[in-house]
């Protein structure tokens, strides 16, 4: 462990969401409002004392691993389940007690929940026709619809003879011609392969700024949040651990479980931390922002370094990850990008004594 | 693919062969000897006539016999339809005390042996209902039929609903159907052939019931089975049983393609 610079104050926790916080002025048209919401499923609490605000308008991506209760908050806003205790307001008006057929808001499915037995054509009909519209004008919706995610084609078919991205698509075309003020989407991509899904994201993030309307979408997949979203809410545990734009989540996270669900994450614990940084507050490095150095080599002053050895390397593709573990059990991922001529090989090597050295602000005190 | 030598092939062909003579030779007996001069059924036959076809069809007890077992069958049918769906939805969609035991119960009817449950109902009707002034009469047949039906329209419609996705019916909900449109729309059309398949299992059973119908049936009424039953006793008269069961083997056909063609229907949509 090389002797720590000067205490400084390393990363900086100002970029609060307190700078995205949602704009209440338009929250009445499309925004939804969560106070001190708790849905409890027998002994399990689902979700814990919620609260959490929407803007309308905005891409908001719950995020989190299975079981956290990011799902059962979509399904509460879609009033599928009924809270425990709290109030749900969507556009301004208290929808807790409405039935879902009473709310403005529409859902793709995760598993999308097409008709089987009705044509494409006759899914996407399906919010007009229980609404009374009449034929002419539902004929004309639904070939705007269907042109809108380009499957003119295949409004005839049954939802079977369709490939998944295809579903999906018909999914989204019934539940946004109902012109919904908020679109929930529940892991709509989650059963498409990886790059289907990447078209599909480009495509969902375009069809949402040409409608405007508010998406709340759940995922458990932290680089679709960070690529879709305009703020991100992580979910653990029945709980909101933070809120913020993606770059406010990946950069700055508040707790350590953000640090590690988001990215690869190099947390410091609070007493490793204080010998590099002299404060006891663990810190938390991305690998990129981590270089190598020859084990000699003296750090700049504003930088922080830890010295150890190289146990592995991984190469990705466009990166090699060095996996350094320190004297005193302390890991630290440098990630490298291979900009360098594509027949060089690594310039570190397993079994190396290496030097880990960062930016001494870059790294995140996570409090 | 499994791979057969010949000789299995052989030995397999020649099994099939023997179970669908056994299967199906008594019944070509009875065609033929629907056209039997002979007032007994006999092999080879003794001379072509369609005397016993032109007699059955002017018997009034015969027509009255189809009648009451249209009736009898229909009625356990709709019974059957209606609460055996109930039921179905109940014990698939909702928890509450007591569920397995009212499951059990339910299906229970269909292993009870006809005879018990004939008796059940006889003492019933006759010695609990009857004395306190409640006349069931035609209408107990048709209940005591409907207690074995429901069984045939739950196990279907429940097994369906069993596999139905429940997102679907959250769907349309979602999309602005209120419970009734939902039903009408997602929900019955998913597991209407279910339902169909039930109904004609249920109108089967009991149109071709026996044990429980002596019990039950009033004095003086019968049912096609009953008729035949009572037929068979008669000397010199069993051969319009015959052209009865020729009709009726010919009219089975109907229910077996329609529940077919459902089948690979409901296979092409998934």
């Amino acid at each position: 462990m090389s002797a720590p610079t000067a205490p400084i104050e390393p990363g900086s926790t100002t970029a609060a969401p307190a700078s995205s916080a949602p704009d209440t002025a338009d929250r009445g048209q499309g925004g939804v409002e969560l106070s001190s919401v708790t849905k409890r499923f027998g002994d399990t609490v689902a979700v814990d004392d919620l609260t959490l605000s929407v803007a309308s308008g905005e891409f908001f991506s719950m995020l989190g691993p299975s079981g956290s209760g990011k799902t059962t908050v979509l399904r509460l806003i879609a009033g599928f389940e009924e809270v425990t205790s709290g109030t749900i307001a969507i556009a301004g008006t208290d929808v807790t007690q409405a039935a879902p057929f009473d709310r403005t808001v529409n859902t793709v499915f995760q598993d999308y929940a097409l008709f089987p037995h009705m044509t494409i054509a006759e899914n996407v009909a399906y919010g007009l026709r229980v609404r009374k519209v009449g034929k002419a004008e539902q004929q004309q919706r639904v070939a705007a619809a269907l042109e809108q995610v380009r499957l003119s084609h295949v409004a005839d078919r049954l939802p079977h003879q369709l490939s998944g991205g295809q579903r999906q698509r018909i999914a989204l075309a019934r539940a946004l011609i109902l012109q919904p003020r908020v679109l929930l989407l529940d892991e709509p991509l989650g059963a498409l392969d990886k790059q289907l899904r990447e078209q599909m994201q480009i495509e969902l993030k375009q069809i949402q700024r040409e409608v405007g309307i508010t998406f709340i979408f759940v995922t458990h997949d932290q680089e679709e949040a960070l690529t879709l979203s305009d703020r991100i809410a992580v979910f653990n545990n029945g709980r909101v651990e933070q809120v913020g734009t993606p770059r406010e989540v990946y950069e700055y996270p508040q707790t350590a479980f953000v640090a590690g669900f988001l990215g690869i994450s190099n947390l410091i614990d609070a007493a490793h931390a204080e010998r590099l940084t002299g404060v006891a507050k663990a810190i938390s490095v991305r690998p990129e922002r981590v270089r190598l150095m020859d084990a000699r080599t003296e750090p700049a002053a504003h930088e922080s370094c830890i010295d150890g050895t190289i146990v592995e390397t991984v190469y990705t593709g466009p990166t090699t990850r060095y996996i350094v573990d320190t004297a005193d059990g302390l890991r630290v991922i440098a990630e490298r990008h291979n900009d360098h001529a594509p027949s060089d090989t690594a310039p570190y090597h397993r079994g190396d004594a290496v030097r880990a050295v960062w930016v001494t602000e870059h790294a995140a005190v996570v409090p | 693919m499994l791979r057969l030598t010949r000789g299995t092939k052989v030995a397999f062909g020649v099994i099939v062969a023997i179970v669908l003579l056994f299967l199906y030779a008594p019944l070509f007996l009875v065609i033929i000897n629907s056209f039997n001069v002979a007032p007994i059924a006999n092999w080879p036959i003794r001379g072509f006539t369609l005397d016993w076809w032109v007699r059955a069809f002017q018997n009034e007890a015969l027509w009255a016999a189809v009648q009451n077992s249209v009736i009898v069958a229909a009625g356990a049918m709709v019974f059957a339809l209606i609460l055996g769906t109930l039921a179905a939805f109940a014990l698939q969609r909702f928890e509450f005390f007591g569920k397995h035991t009212v499951n059990l119960l339910i299906v229970l009817p269909i292993a009870l042996p006809g005879v018990v449950t004939g008796v059940a109902f006889s003492n019933s009707f006759n010695n609990v209902l009857e004395p306190v002034g409640i006349q069931v009469g035609y209408f107990g047949m048709i209940i005591a039929h409907a207690t074995f039906c429901i069984v045939m329209v739950f196990n279907n419609v429940f097994a369906r609903l069993r596999r139905m996705n429940p997102s679907m019916q959250e769907a349309s909900m979602d999309l602005g159907a209120s419970l009734w449109q939902t039903f009408r729309l997602v929900t019955f059309p998913q597991f209407r052939t279910a339902f169909v398949a039930g109904g004609l299992l249920a109108f089967a059973l009991s149109f071709d019931e026996i044990v429980v119908t002596i019990f039950t049936a009033p004095a003086g009424v019968e049912t096609l089975p009953l008729w035949m039953f009572n037929q068979m006793a008669r000397p010199n008269e069993a051969t319009q049983v015959n052209v009865i069961a020729t009709v009726l083997i010919l009219l089975s056909f109907i229910p077996v393609y329609i529940s077919q063609r459902l089948t690979r229907a409901e296979e092409e949509e998934r």
